[in-house]
């Protein structure tokens, strides 16, 4: 394979964010599947890891390796983008052991010491925010998370500030600025519940369905400006529609998540109306990325990185726009608010859009870090395999999961009269937990299949020769 | 500049397109918003919040109850919805269940014991009532949550 080096030196700091991101990853999957057990054998790991905990340590990792992933994705992006270095490669390194030691803090705080001891500890009486869902981080956590995240956006924005401008810079310095921006209303947590949740919101729902698809839009459209070489005009003006659609849905589509906390009842109209809407982005994503690929006007050697890309705008429709939109009507979320479906939901969306666009801006980006413009044959059809073997496991996950989540609608919810409690409930639902855990297994093998292929060399020659669309190696 | 093809709609449209409909969505979010705050303290009942509710919600997080159960349909899957639950089995039943805490029954989901004193327990009690009385839109479906 071509031997190539880095256009700027500085972008090699995003090689310790990506190798981070996926190690928490790895983590992540693993108390995910000790989370599935429980499911299904409640006593398990208990008193040890209760789920309470488990769950906590699981949804944690996904948010902090997914910001891993995004800031690597910044490092390595924008210098290329701006064509001009990093603004500073040292306080991108200082940022990364912050952030890494507080994230490692934070989940060993989670699993050795009692959570209401840990808040004690970590002055949670000084500002209450801890104890909400995807946000139990203690105050010092939450306020490094703060400072992290500005002296990341000063170091990029700077950058961007000094170098050429483009659409997908600009995007994705809106999409960070906007993440960092709603994460500060984590700091708000009224007496009221209802005002309370509304607030929660704010982070959780314009993080996902807002700030962040700018930052897929972004990351997305860099992917396939790179490896299919279609015109950036083109490209920029799809990116341009997605995200616009992605903010006139998403924004008021907030109020799919207002119709049974004590909100307005006018909620129930505004959220299921713009909601109803919201698959229309990521359907836009999925035509943008297929025509892409048919108007590419080179074959890029790294075809594996493309298969991320186009993988992610069509799981993340899946995800995000159809599972989604199933139940995101008020009438019928009336039904299944809190059940199976959502975690369903959940799951697909958070892999289809975040877990694979991240995937694929490594895959894209990690050969070149480690010196080569794409990876041997051999080492990109291990990650291929791990693409289906991945996707096809949380498929089998969400299914059983949505399978579930009828199951559980039909016997719990439906009934007027003669309703099964909910433990009665669950224990009905136990061959669909079994087959999730067996998606969970699944997903678990595509996810060391993706990671060994990091260490899968050259093949034999003939083998390189034969590859399809891919260039023969000339150094 | 833009180069205006004969297709018609230019990336500069786009980008129109997503600024102005960015900044009319917030405004509009903004304001419904601003009329929720004001509509809120009548439909929560916000001047039964007592010193109790305060506390017993304080006591709900520091706990990580939402870890496993879901208040209003939101929070973990695993244990049962607790937004209806002064309903569904009244104070008295939900002290005793949680100082009866951990079943230690094979096999079956296990919650912690917290060790709460009585005060604690009055107030999770009290929290719990108030959450009962949100108007939610006449959500859960039936008593089960």
């Amino acid at each position: 394979m071509k031997a190539t080096t880095l256009k700027y030196a500085s972008q090699s700091v995003s090689k310790y964010y990506f190798v981070a991101a996926l190690a928490l990853f790895t983590a992540q999957i693993v108390f995910g599947l000790a989370l599935g057990l429980q499911y299904v054998m409640g006593d398990f790991l208990f008193p040890y890891i209760p789920f309470n905990q488990a769950r906590m340590v699981h949804t944690n990792l996904l948010i902090v390796w997914l910001l891993f992933g995004f800031m690597g994705a910044a490092y390595f992006m924008v210098p290329e983008e701006s064509e001009t270095a990093l603004y500073s490669p040292l306080l991108a390194m200082v940022l990364f052991w912050v952030f890494l030691a507080a994230g490692a803090l934070t989940i060993v705080g989670y699993l050795v010491v009692p959570y209401a001891k840990l808040a004690e500890l970590t002055g949670n009486d000084l500002l209450q925010t801890m104890g909400r869902e995807f946000l139990e981080q203690p105050l010092p956590t939450k306020v490094g998370i703060v400072i992290v995240a500005l002296g990341f956006l000063f170091n990029i924005s700077m950058t961007v500030l000094k170098g050429r401008k483009t659409s997908i810079s600009l995007v994705l310095l809106m999409g960070l600025w906007g993440l960092a921006l709603m994460f500060l209303f984590s700091f708000v947590n009224p007496h009221n519940l209802v005002r309370d949740k509304m607030y929660w919101w704010f982070v959780v729902h314009l993080w996902v369905e807002g700030t962040w698809e700018l930052i897929l839009g972004s990351l997305l459209a860099f992917v396939l400006i790179k490896t299919t070489g279609v015109d950036r005009e083109v490209i920029d003006k799809w990116l341009y529609v997605i995200i616009a659609m992605a903010l006139i849905t998403g924004i008021l589509g907030t109020g799919h998540h207002f119709f049974f906390i004590g909100m307005p009842g006018y909620w129930l109209w505004v959220g299921s109306i713009f909601s109803a809407m919201e698959p229309i982005p990521f359907f836009m994503m999925t035509v943008f990325a297929f025509n892409m690929v048919q108007r590419r006007r080179r074959n890029h050697p790294n075809q594996a990185a493309l298969l991320w890309a186009v993988g992610c705008s069509v799981v993340g429709f899946l995800g995000a726009g159809l599972w989604g939109f199933m139940h995101t009507l008020s009438a019928i979320n009336y039904y299944t608010h809190g059940t199976q479906i959502t975690a369903a939901h959940g799951h697909l969306a958070f892999y289809g859009a975040y877990v694979l666009v991240v995937i694929a801006i490594i895959s894209y980006a990690m050969p070149q870090l480690r010196g080569r413009e794409a990876n041997s044959h051999r080492a990109q059809r291990v990650e291929m395999w791990s693409f289906w073997i991945m996707t096809i496991g949380m498929g089998v996950m969400v299914l059983a999961l949505t399978g579930a989540g009828i199951l559980q609608v039909w016997l719990q919810r439906l009934p007027t009269s003669g309703a099964l409690s909910f433990m009665a409930t669950q224990d009905q639902l136990t061959f669909f937990y079994w087959l999730r855990i067996a998606g969970g297994v699944g997903f678990l093998v595509g996810l060391l299949t993706y990671l060994s292929s990091f260490f899968v060399g050259e093949g034999s020659a003939e083998d390189e020769a034969a590859g399809v669309g891919m260039m023969p190696a000339r150094a | 500049m833009s180069q205006v093809k004969s297709s018609g709609f230019t990336k500069q449209m786009a980008r129109n397109m997503f600024y102005g409909g960015s900044v009319f969505f917030i405004l509009v979010f903004v304001g419904l918003i601003l009329d929720s705050e004001r509509k809120i303290p009548f439909r929560s009942n916000a001047e039964a919040i007592t010193p109790a509710v305060i506390n017993g919600k304080k006591l709900w997080e520091t706990r990580n109850c939402i870890g496993c159960h879901t208040l209003l349909g939101e929070g973990a899957y695993f244990a049962p919805e607790l937004g209806n639950v002064y309903q569904r089995r009244g104070g008295d039943f939900i002290k005793a269940w949680i100082k009866a805490q951990p079943t230690h029954t094979p096999g079956r989901r296990q919650m912690p014991q917290f060790d709460f004193t009585e005060t604690q327990l009055d107030d999770l009690v009290e929290f719990l009532r108030w959450t009962n009385g949100v108007n939610t839109e006449k959500w859960p479906p039936n008593i089960e949550g």
